[in-house]
């Protein structure tokens, strides 16, 4: 997999939120993703970066075009040096919330996307790294 | 000890004099402020600074002696702003007021250069602190201007419209955020009591990305709406939206939505028992909604 460009998005307030969904918006439109695929990365994009923000108490999401020997991908890395999760496996279920939200976003953005790992280490922070392609 | 303060109490009114001279040949802004405005002002303003010199304190003016004066430059400051007056052009209006107390002082020292020096360093502190006062009053107020602004943008940007008889529309354009979802809520609670209406419809044609939290948002305000009587249709779902939607499993079971806003409406006339109109017919009826959509 090489990488041709990328791009560093800070996430540290709610506005910076909307901005690292334009971001990823404005990259999926040029690589040509269709609308629907523009629209999972997006939305995908949003819960990731509410995450990171909300509950790792702000980080960054690296933007990255890349491909392996058949296609073309957007990657996307959400990193934050929060509390981590101590459970992933509780985190990705549906419902699943230690705030007020519905518990969908992690769950919902790896069904959004082709590629989604979670590295999080209590105490130091959550990295998760999604990829979609075309 | 100075005798700055005695005479500032004691020539104040020679001063306003002078200052509004030196006003009314200087940049005046007419276009802005009345006369009759301008003259109450310096008024107050001159009182107010006069009894500050009463209490011989000219340096610190954060004291009570000088209350009066930052009340009144806040006041002033609040209403220039209002007026579209500029930062410098309300500071000029405080630092105006140097040339014709240095008359006064020059007035008062005719003989003794070193108390003229003196009379005169101190006065331009004074008249200087009070323009601080001012920019920092004017800065204040622009800001609470700026954020009242925004928030009745924030208001209009999302218009409760009475659609018909019983039938409400709130379309919304944007990102739905948590300030906004409580504008939003509260426009449209209102709007269902003042109208007595019993269908909402929640146009989302404008809505960029709903993810989790915009779902949530909507789900509120639909439950705080059956509350008051009202039940809520979703209107504008595109289909890149709605696969969203259900890849992110939120469960909108309870929730009626409809690709196009004349769904919705027909829907909400055909709830409100507003469909048929005998005379008319069915399909005649139709075809003036559509009509009055677009
Ligand atoms: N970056 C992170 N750092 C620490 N904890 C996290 C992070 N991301 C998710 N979590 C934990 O996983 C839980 C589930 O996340 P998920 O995004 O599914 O739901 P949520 O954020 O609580 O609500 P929403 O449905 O609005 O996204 C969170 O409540 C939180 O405890
Ligand atoms: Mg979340």
């Amino acid at each position: 997999m090489k990488s041709a460009k990328q791009e560093t998005v800070p996430i540290a307030t709610s506005s910076d939120v909307v901005m690292a969904r334009q971001k990823v918006r404005q990259w999926a439109i040029e690589m040509k993703f269709t609308l629907v695929d523009q629209t999972k990365l997006v939305t995908a994009a949003s819960e990731l970066a509410r995450n990171a923000l909300e509950h790792g108490k702000g980080g960054h999401m690296v933007i990255e075009q890349v491909e392996n020997s058949v296609k073309n991908g957007l990657k996307l890395v959400f990193e934050d040096r929060g509390p981590g999760i101590s459970d992933v496996d509780a985190a990705l279920r549906d419902g699943f919330t230690t705030g007020g939200g519905m518990g969908l976003g992690l769950g919902g953005s790896k069904r959004l996307v082709n590629d989604f790992q979670i590295e999080s280490e209590p105490g130091k922070g959550t990295r998760v790294t999604v990829v979609r392609w075309k | 000890m100075s005798k700055l303060p005695e005479m500032i109490n004691k020539h104040h009114e020679e001063i306003r004099a002078d200052w509004l001279k030196q006003m009314s040949t200087a940049v005046r802004r007419a276009d802005l402020i009345s006369n009759e405005e301008l003259e109450s002002q310096s008024r107050e303003l001159m009182d107010a600074i006069a009894s500050g010199a009463r209490s011989g304190e000219l340096t610190n003016l954060d004291g009570p002696a000088w209350g009066q004066a930052r009340d009144t430059l806040g006041a002033i400051s609040t209403s220039r702003a209002k007026q579209g007056f500029s930062t410098s052009e309300t500071a000029t209006f405080v630092l105006s007021l140097k040339q014709p107390i240095f008359n006064a002082v020059r007035r008062e020292n005719p003989s003794d250069p070193a108390a003229l020096f003196d009379d005169i360093w101190k006065s331009t502190q004074l008249i200087d602190k009070l323009a601080l006062i001012t920019a920092d009053a004017f800065q204040a107020s622009r800001e609470k201007f700026i954020a009242r602004q925004q928030e009745e943008l924030m208001e209009l940007s999302t218009p409760v419209v009475k659609l018909w008889d019983g039938i409400l529309a709130l379309p919304i354009i944007g990102t739905l955020d948590s300030a906004r979802t409580q504008v939003v809520m509260e426009s449209l609670l209102q709007a269902v009591v003042q109208t007595n209406s019993r269908v909402a419809i929640i146009d989302i044609t404008g809505v960029p990305t709903v993810d989790t939290l915009v779902a949530q948002h909507l789900l509120k305000t639909i439950t705080a709406a059956r509350l008051m009587g009202a039940d809520c249709i979703i209107s504008g779902v595109r289909p890149q939206i709605a696969q969203t939607i259900v890849h992110l499993g939120i469960d909108l079971a309870g929730v009626i939505t409809k690709a196009k806003l004349s769904d919705a409406f027909a829907l909400a006339l055909q709830r409100t028992g507003q469909v048929v109109t005998k005379v008319n017919g069915d399909n005649a009826g139709k075809r003036t909604l559509l009509r009055r959509e677009e």
